[in-house]
């Protein structure tokens, strides 16, 4: 059927540009339809289908809407697994910068202006990801060298949640 | 109901067959009941037109249980056998309850902790089901008919075993649940449908023993929760206990107080904490059972000193919840007050200079959550009209996880997910020839498991022996639209499998429940067994009728040996169909059941790839 991928289960293109707008709309049509509300004086059987549909449509909609998610759902749905446990390499000039990077973030515990420092410069690397990504994923359909991007940008991505997490609560 | 009819989702009954729904706050201090009527949202009075049911059950020797003022009237004079302020030891431990320091017995028990009366030893769950069975009683009396179902709402930062045990009350209390609905959610049902309102608002709910804050989005019928925080055992008890605690600095040590005195002490201390709403100074009086007595005038200014650290951890709970919604005060339209510890001028003025707007008080506090579930009761008995619609987007309020290597927690569903939710993790093992895995199932933020609170522990065995880290066990988080989590676990090379839902160390079992409610059948009189053997014949040919409709058209789903199966079954349906033996026919449409439970599945399924693929066909039209 036609609403086996996250993509097509929003009637959207299987593209990394997406229009945000439009998925929000989407997945809150789509979200209304199966949701359990709709069927809650149906049959267990019926209720529990239900369910299993809207958990699917919710799970859909954090991958399509987070981009580094979306990039790496659509490489995985290209066929290509990012490996994420087992392979770890990585090109030298990233590693040297990913040092670098452990290092202010050590800093920044104590050191508000480093933080600060090191949010700008994992926002641009996250910009820069994004583009590359774009690139390689919608202009060039390589996903193999997506994916080594993809695997950096999860890198990324995490140096800024411990980053996140070293806010005072 | 008949297995195999799907509903139309939007569909409405025609007038006469109008389902009746109540939607039920269960609070701490009161508790509601309220019906849509002539397609108005009412709380439903009971014959002395008083709409609160105070939460409150006096446990008599001689068996009888009077619930709400009765019960509040004895409270003093027998307050080990009488009952308040149930909720805040709903699935909590021993431990938990003793630090609450309520002057009851309280008695050790798995899961969950037990209070001693004159009755026996009775859970949380059982007192708060007599509660519930009242009000029930009161909404067929007012209503004149039976209830199709009811929604009943718990504090939105209610963690799994609390929604477990107020989903086992309400069983219990012959209910059939139609959701468990978070009360800021419901609040912001009544007031946003009563407002049209659009735009970000917050929910601040401050009841008898709970604090919530909801962030939610109001935009063209959803109601999307984005982030939730607060504090299951923060409410207007605590501001009473710290009132009691300044008023018996000033009297001499060296005498105890009695149980019936403590229950005297909080008692007069509501009174003047909601007198301190309207006035300036109120009085403090109390003699206590050895005859000392304490009098002091309080002012609301010296309260209000008093009261400040709690009201700071409520607006603590609300910036963390709008950090987590990532958005900022201004972004924020109107914040809702919703419990009657909003009535404190104190906390009205804190969360307006927070928030920077005047907060919306328009709707009574008391009534304002049992109005919005009454509103989606109706909704979910599927009784709405054309045109009146709206969905909602709920969140779970904790993170869960599960217990890894060293203690620490390796969190699965992050707090604030939308609901329903299924995640998958895969784990493997560490041990050379390891056959069994155990599984520990915990909710909370923290990093260790021993912060965390555990919810279920349950093994997966049968694990085919191969090389430490060659296994690949999925564990799948599911948490439905109720906030309920059920949890599998799957080898996946081998298919091994184990499943629980997560309740065996807290509430009472499907077994348990069954028991207690086919005990109190099996009481009812021979009419009662007759309309049970009338009921079961009716659904024994409803449901061999539906599942011929559903052969005509989706035949093709089955297999030829599922076929034969369900033709087997519905032969055994239509054989006792006239029989008298009520077992007989229960038996058999348990088997039909059943034998088409697979077959509904998949219809189900197939109806709603069907609806789903219309509506792209709608959008390119």
């Amino acid at each position: 059927m036609a609403v086996d991928d996250y993509f097509s289960l929003f009637g959207l293109p299987a593209r990394f540009g997406l229009d945000e707008e439009a998925l929000e709309h989407a997945w809150r049509e789509v979200a209304a339809q199966v949701h359990p509300d709709r069927y809650a004086t149906a049959s267990a059987v019926e209720r529990r289908v239900a369910m299993q549909w809207a958990a699917r449509v919710n799970e859909a909609y954090r991958q399509l809407r987070n981009p580094l998610l979306r990039a790496r759902y659509l490489c995985e749905q290209a066929g290509v697994d990012l490996q994420t446990e087992s392979n770890t390499a990585m090109a030298p000039a990233f590693l040297m910068q990913q040092m670098e990077w452990r290092e202010m973030l050590d800093d920044a515990r104590r050191d508000a202006k480093t933080a600060a420092a090191l949010r700008a410069e994992l926002d641009a690397a996250q910009a820069g990801m994004r583009k590359q990504v774009c690139e390689l994923l919608d202009g060039r359909r390589d996903y193999a060298a997506a994916a080594v991007r993809v695997r950096e940008w999860l890198f990324i991505d995490k140096m800024e949640q411990e980053l996140a997490a070293l806010r005072p609560a | 109901m008949a297995l195999l009819q799907i509903s139309e989702p939007g569909e409405s009954p025609a007038p006469h067959q109008r389902r009746l729904a109540v939607g039920i706050d269960l609070g701490t201090t009161n508790s509601l009941v309220a019906a849509v009527r002539s397609s108005v949202a009412e709380v439903l009075p009971d014959a002395q037109g008083r709409a609160l049911l105070p939460s409150i059950v006096q446990y008599l020797p001689d068996g009888r249980t009077p619930t709400g003022y009765e019960a509040q009237a004895q409270q003093t004079a027998d307050s080990r056998n009488t009952v308040v302020s149930v909720k805040r030891f709903m699935g909590r431990s021993l431990a938990e309850a003793q630090a609450s320091g309520a002057p009851y017995e309280f008695v050790d028990a798995p899961g969950m902790v037990r209070l001693r009366t004159v009755q026996g030893d009775l859970s949380p769950v059982e007192v708060s089901a007599q509660i519930l069975a009242v009000l029930r009683q009161r909404a067929e009396d007012v209503l004149g008919d039976d209830l199709v179902g009811a929604v009943i709402t718990v504090p939105a930062y209610f963690d799994d075993a609390q929604r477990q045990a107020t989903r086992d009350a309400a069983r219990l209390a012959g209910l059939n649940v139609l959701r468990l609905l978070n009360e800021p959610t419901a609040a912001a049902i009544a007031y946003g449908l009563d407002n049209a309102a659009e735009g970000v608002y917050a929910v601040y709910d401050l009841g008898g023993g709970t604090f919530d804050i909801s962030i939610l989005r109001l935009s063209r019928g959803v109601f999307e929760v984005i982030a939730t925080g607060g504090d299951t055992a923060l409410g207007g008890d605590d501001f009473d206990a710290v009132i009691v605690e300044r008023v018996l600095a000033d009297l001499p040590a060296g005498h105890d107080l009695t149980p019936g005195d403590r229950r005297a002490l909080m008692v007069t201390a509501r009174a003047v904490r909601e007198a301190l709403s309207d006035r300036e100074t109120a009085r403090y009086a109390l003699t206590l059972a050895d005859g000392r007595e304490l009098a002091r005038d309080i002012a609301r200014t010296e309260f209000e000193a008093w009261a400040q650290p709690l009201v700071e951890r409520t607006l603590h709970s609300a910036r963390n919840a709008l950090r987590d919604a990532k958005l900022a005060v201004s972004d924020v339209r109107g914040v809702v007050m919703v419990g009657g510890s909003t009535r404190m001028p104190l906390v009205r003025r804190a969360v307006g200079a927070l928030f920077g707007t005047e907060p919306l008080v328009d709707l009574n506090p008391d009534e304002v959550v049992a109005l919005g579930a009454a509103l989606q009761a109706n909704l979910l008995a599927g009784n709405r009209a054309p045109g009146e619609d709206w969905l909602l987007l709920d969140v779970i309020p904790l993170s869960l996880g599960l217990e890894t290597m060293g203690g620490l927690v390796e969190r699965v569903i992050p707090r604030n997910s939308t609901i329903p939710v299924a995640r998958a993790q895969e784990f493997t093992t560490f041990k050379d020839g390891q056959t069994a895995m155990s599984v520990h199932v915990v909710q909370g933020e923290r990093e260790l498991v021993s912060d965390c609170r555990s919810l279920a522990r349950f093994e997966l065995r049968g694990i085919p022996p191969m090389v430490a880290g060659a296994a690949r066990i999925r564990v799948t988080f599911q948490v439905d639209a109720d906030g309920l989590l059920s949890v599998t676990a799957r080898e996946q090379s081998t298919g091994v499998e184990a499943a629980v839902t997560v309740k065996p160390s807290y509430g009472l079992s499907d077994e348990e429940i069954a028991r207690m409610l086919s005990d109190s059948v099996r009481e009812a009189d021979s009419d009662a067994q007759a309309r049970m053997l009338r009921e079961q014949q009716v659904e024994a040919r409803q449901l061999a009728e539906s599942v011929r409709a559903a052969l005509v058209n989706d035949a093709d789903l089955l297999s030829d040996g599922e076929r034969a199966a369900v033709d087997a079954a519905l032969q055994g349906a239509d054989a006792v169909a006239a029989s008298d033996d009520v077992e007989a026919v229960r038996a058999a449409v348990q088997a039909l059941s059943s034998a088409t439970e697979e077959f509904a599945a998949r219809r189900m399924d197939r109806s709603i790839r069907k609806a789903l693929a219309g509506r792209k066909l709608d959008e390119l039209a």
